[in-house]
């Protein structure tokens, strides 16, 4: 679990999901994706904000392709959120950090 | 929110151009502030156009030709090694009526003595009425990324370009059949480029037609085609559309501010980089509508920095 993220695999994917105690995003990426590496540091990013709030994983397309599948990815990088088990947001497309902290503001619980 | 600290020069884009420029500005001691744009899956993102291609095989220099991405990031390097500050985020406004000029990042203002516009251009889409809900969902503006998704799936790719017949064969790697729609009887691309698709069995070229509907529920199933020539309308089954159709400049920031031509693209001084205001130059695809190579565009970022070093030269 290098910077707070968690690696998916097929093998992992519906416990992790499941149990996960908060929401949690995850990234469909890949080594030739050039839009994914570019919004990983972002990911890095909001992993180390969130910690406790938010869960970031990844799961790589070329070795888990089932699980790409399974959920429609069509498209990478491609952002599901979970919670509760649950998908709740699909968000397709390499987006800057603003824009994807709007983004996942519903699954954050506000601060008081 | 504002930085007191007025830059000699903040450069707005980080392709070729933008990189190029800052290189040449950081060696002049102008200390750039490049403010790169921000991750998306459209060439409109750091790092540019390139960004979304593989191999490269005409920059001068890769003999053994170049990831786009990866020349990129040594372009970044390259500029961050001579002092460059990048900020990842995107302009959401200028001023450039007084000086100095002001360049704001949602709010956070930030002010120079000069600037150097390198936006770019970015790929157009359709313009269908459903092709939103279908991206991502068989609708790709990015051939490197989802390629590997339409395995053993027959697609077609929109255009006569070199960019359209570079997406095309790059996607016979994955798909059985790629598709070239191209709107007239010929095709826009280069000899080579021709050829290559003109040599490629999994490539078909349909003459004389354009997309005018996309069909499918969750997914693409189909795409409706109309004969250019005869209007005589036709369905073609497939379940991934790539579009090369060209590109527009990324000049909305600069709508009423800077001289532009009936097309968008910023329009410089022949045979130099200024715009109509003195102190902002303009560098790349943005202002070029007509060679629109990497290699032209770092070119005219050298220009821009070398202009730019003089234009703040003959202020003091």
């Amino acid at each position: 679990m290098a910077d707070g993220i968690i690696t998916l695999t097929s093998a992992n994917f519906d416990e992790t999901v499941k149990s996960a105690t908060t929401p949690i995003v995850v990234d469909f990426w890949a080594e030739w994706c050039g839009p994914c590496k570019a919004i990983a540091p972002v990911l890095t990013e909001i992993a180390k904000e969130q910690v406790g709030v938010v869960t970031i994983a990844k799961l790589n397309v070329d070795d888990h392709g089932d699980i790409a599948q399974r959920f429609g990815v069509m498209s990478i990088p491609t952002l599901l959120v979970f919670n509760n088990g649950e998908m709740k947001k699909k968000m397709v497309g390499a987006k800057g950090k603003t824009q994807l902290l709007a983004e996942i503001a519903e699954f954050i619980p506000k601060k008081n | 929110m504002t930085s007191a600290n007025i830059h000699e020069v903040i450069i707005i884009g980080s392709g070729p151009a933008g990189l190029t420029a800052a290189i040449y500005a950081a060696r002049a001691n102008l200390a750039p502030l490049v403010i790169e744009g921000e991750p998306s899956s459209t060439s409109d993102q750091p790092g540019g156009q390139l960004m979304l291609t593989t191999e490269v095989e005409n920059f001068p220099g890769f003999p053994e030709g170049v990831m786009g991405p990866d020349l990129m990031l040594k372009f970044r390097e390259q500029a961050a090694r001579f002092n460059t500050t990048f900020i990842t985020e995107k302009v959401t406004k200028v001023d450039f009526s007084a000086r100095p000029f002001k360049v704001w990042v949602r709010d956070e203002l930030h002010q120079a003595k000069s600037v150097i516009v390198s936006t770019g251009a970015q790929s157009l889409m359709l313009g269908l009425e459903n092709e939103k809900r279908f991206y991502g969902h068989g609708l790709s503006s990015c051939a490197t990324c989802d390629g590997f998704f339409f395995k053993g799936q027959e697609i077609i790719v929109v255009g006569g370009g070199d960019s359209a017949i570079e997406e095309a064969s790059f996607l016979t790697k994955f798909a059985t059949k790629v598709t070239l729609v191209v709107r007239r009887d010929v095709l826009r691309a280069s000899k080579i480029m021709q050829q290559r698709a003109l040599n490629n069995p999994k490539i078909e070229i349909k003459w004389n037609s354009q997309v005018t509907e996309l069909f499918g529920q969750e997914k693409l199933s189909g795409v409706g085609l109309i004969d250019t020539v005869t209007k005589e309308k036709s369905r073609l089954d497939v379940t991934g559309l790539f579009v090369a159709i060209g590109h527009r400049p990324n000049t909305d920031l600069f709508k009423g501010v800077l001289d532009m031509l009936d097309n968008g693209y910023l329009q410089t001084k022949p045979g130099s980089s200024y715009t109509n205001i003195a102190g902002v130059f303009a560098c790349g695809d943005v202002q070029d509508h007509t060679y629109r190579q990497a290699i032209t565009a770092a070119g005219s970022g050298c220009m821009a920095a070398i202009d730019c070093e003089r234009w703040l030269e003959s202020q003091h």
